[in-house]
């Protein structure tokens, strides 16, 4: 009992990591048909940003607020310098910039930090507490509720704002969006400003228990894009859904079958989810028009 | 008349035996014939997945997987079978096609991302099987790789490897040209274009889209067993998703649907890194940097866009 409630713990923590990725895809996904394959490399650059700040001598919650408005920036650039201009292009063309945007970045964190791993200590102690016989680290709650937490504001903003009225507009009907005056550009350009905050809110939450390195964003980045398809691409739910499940799977596979394998069990997982249920768990079946 | 000459595909195929003679004859040293070597193993692969994302419309992120198929056959096939290398290669590829025949027909019928992630979860059970059977593969220490032995005459020296690659290279291509000029060919596009209306058409989609998801299995794997033959030595990393990223940027890069872009796509791709070398520390910083901004100047990828700007010019 106390060993299952052990797998689930660690299970949701690594698995909100996920769903925080998965979202950052989804809100660029809805809003630009992009699939942003440079999702993981702001969680990775926000981590590393924090520690090097932190290491400076800059106070923790500073030096996260640097390594936020850092990755934000990144994000902004991406849009504006890479995607933007390839507007027109097709959805694979999109997807092999985001690539040449995350090999870019890799290399720029490479060469301005360095290639070990990192971590720093989490401000909240490392001794575990104990429930019903499992142990969780101060670290995961703070994780779980930072991504629930981040998951409400998001539908707050989507449906109680209306900016984020009209980012809903700009992803269900770009040019209907634009025809009631609606900056659809901008809206774009904002979607990708909020998954590099939530990226970066994930790295800075994610470090102190899982290292991070300059190449850690395309291990993400892939956990991320088979949450976000898991649950079904261009829901948010169903990404912070995929997001937890995938982190399940993962889990209970390594503790109860094998954890050499554990990861083939997560992706026999998916591809039984997509070969009974092709649009993921929570998507909606597309319609071909001819 | 221009324009017909580039159409064809006997010229096209004599172009590249011509090009491929001459760089053999002229190039400078072992160097360049090794660099040479790997873009023509990577455009077999290439040339593969170009078929079923350029003519077909299906992606695939896990083609590393088959690649690796055939890198690890002609390793374990002597090692554990006791075959002959030069049974293990074709062994390896029909082993690849199998595999691609099986699980084919589900995975196929996920269509765009679904797709994109049901192959990438593919190849990286693939990796995995041979990142951890560690007494059979040796694990992610890799293997050492017997050399191809063909009538007592041993196939080590870059020189030898630059004609083998180069010879099956011209085979890929005339294979994949005289392929999209073919009925089923056509079939293929119409299935890119719009899977109901070639359904309404009489296709059947579900064999065609198999058809050509085997046959780019099957390049896969001779270009992952030359890879692994000619180096030497193989790794898990063979079947990484990085790898699988690779071959896909090759083909985008180069140009989808176009054979030469698949060429020119693993010549950018092998060769630039060589190049950038002089670069040391920014070397990954501008790959990536390259990668965008010939995407943002050319969508289409680099042969195809040059291509129509060259036809607009003369037109």
């Amino acid at each position: 009992m106390s060993e299952l409630l052990q797998f689930t713990f660690s299970g949701l923590t690594v698995g909100a990591i996920y769903a925080l990725v998965a979202l950052g895809f989804t809100l660029i996904f809805n809003t630009s048909q992009v699939v942003n394959f440079a999702q993981g490399e702001f969680v990775m650059l926000s981590g590393m940003t924090t520690v090097f700040a932190a290491a400076a001598g800059v106070p923790l919650p500073l030096a996260a607020l640097v390594a936020i408005l850092i990755t934000v920036l990144f994000g902004i650039l991406l849009y504006r310098l890479a995607v933007a201009p390839a507007r027109d292009a097709s959805p694979v063309t999109l997807i092999i910039i985001t690539i040449g945007a995350s090999i870019m970045m890799r290399g720029l964190a490479a060469r301005i930090f360095d290639k070990n791993f990192h971590s720093f200590h989490s401000p909240f102690g490392d001794a575990p507490i104990k429930i019903g016989g499992a142990a969780i680290l101060p670290q995961s709650l703070l994780i779980l509720g930072g991504a629930g937490i981040i998951v409400f504001a998001l539908w707050l903003f989507i449906n109680r704002t209306l900016t984020g009225k009209s980012m809903l507009a700009t992803a269900a009907n770009p040019l209907a969006a634009r025809l009631v005056g609606i900056n659809t550009s901008r809206m774009i350009g904002l979607s990708f400003a909020l998954s590099a905050t939530i990226g970066a809110i994930g790295g800075i939450l994610a470090t102190p228990i899982a290292l991070t390195n300059y190449a850690a964003g395309t291990f993400l980045a892939l956990k991320g894009f088979v949450a976000a398809m898991l649950g079904g691409m261009g829901n948010p739910i169903g990404a912070a859904a995929g997001g937890l499940l995938l982190g399940l799977f993962e889990q209970f596979g390594a503790g109860y079958v094998s954890s050499q394998y554990k990861d083939a069990i997560a992706v026999v997982v998916l591809l039984l989810v997509l070969f009974t249920k092709p649009s993921g768990l929570f998507g909606k079946a597309g319609i071909e028009r001819v | 008349m221009a324009r017909r000459l580039f159409a064809s595909r006997y010229s096209l195929v004599g172009g590249l035996a011509l090009v491929i003679v001459l760089l053999g004859l002229f190039l400078p040293g072992n160097f360049y014939l090794r660099v040479a070597a790997l873009v023509y193993i990577n455009a077999i692969a290439v040339i593969g997945l170009n078929l079923l994302m350029g003519c077909a419309g299906q992606v695939s992120l896990g083609h590393a997987g088959f690649f690796a198929i055939g890198a690890y056959a002609v390793t374990l096939g002597p090692a554990t079978l006791g075959l002959p290398v030069w049974l293990a290669l074709p062994a390896g590829a029909l082993v690849s096609g199998l595999v691609a025949f099986v699980v084919g027909r589900p995975i196929l019928k996920l269509r765009g991302y679904y797709l994109a992630v049901a192959t990438l979860g593919l190849g990286l059970l693939i990796w995995m099987f041979f990142n951890n059977q560690s007494e059979l593969t040796g694990g992610p220490n890799g293997m050492q790789v017997p050399r191809l032995v063909l009538f007592g005459w041993r196939a080590a020296s870059p020189s030898t490897w630059y004609w083998i690659s180069g010879a099956t290279l011209i085979l890929g291509v005339w294979i994949a040209l005289n392929l999209i000029d073919s009925p089923s060919g056509r079939a293929f596009r119409a299935i890119h274009d719009s899977e109901i209306a070639s359904r309404v058409l009489g296709i059947d989609i579900a064999r065609y889209k198999l058809l050509v998801f085997v046959l780019s299995a099957v390049y896969a794997a001779i270009a992952g067993s030359y890879f692994s033959l000619f180096d030497g030595f193989v790794t898990p990393d063979a079947a990484g998703f990085l790898r699988s990223i690779e071959f896909v940027v090759m083909a985008v890069l180069g140009g989808l649907g176009s054979i030469l872009g698949s060429i020119v796509g693993a010549a950018f791709l092998v060769a630039l890194p060589q190049a950038l070398t002089v670069f040391h520390e920014y070397e990954e910083i501008v790959l990536g940097l390259i990668m965008i901004v010939f995407m943002i100047f050319l969508p289409g990828g680099i042969v195809p866009s040059l291509l129509s700007l060259w036809r607009w010019r003369t037109a």
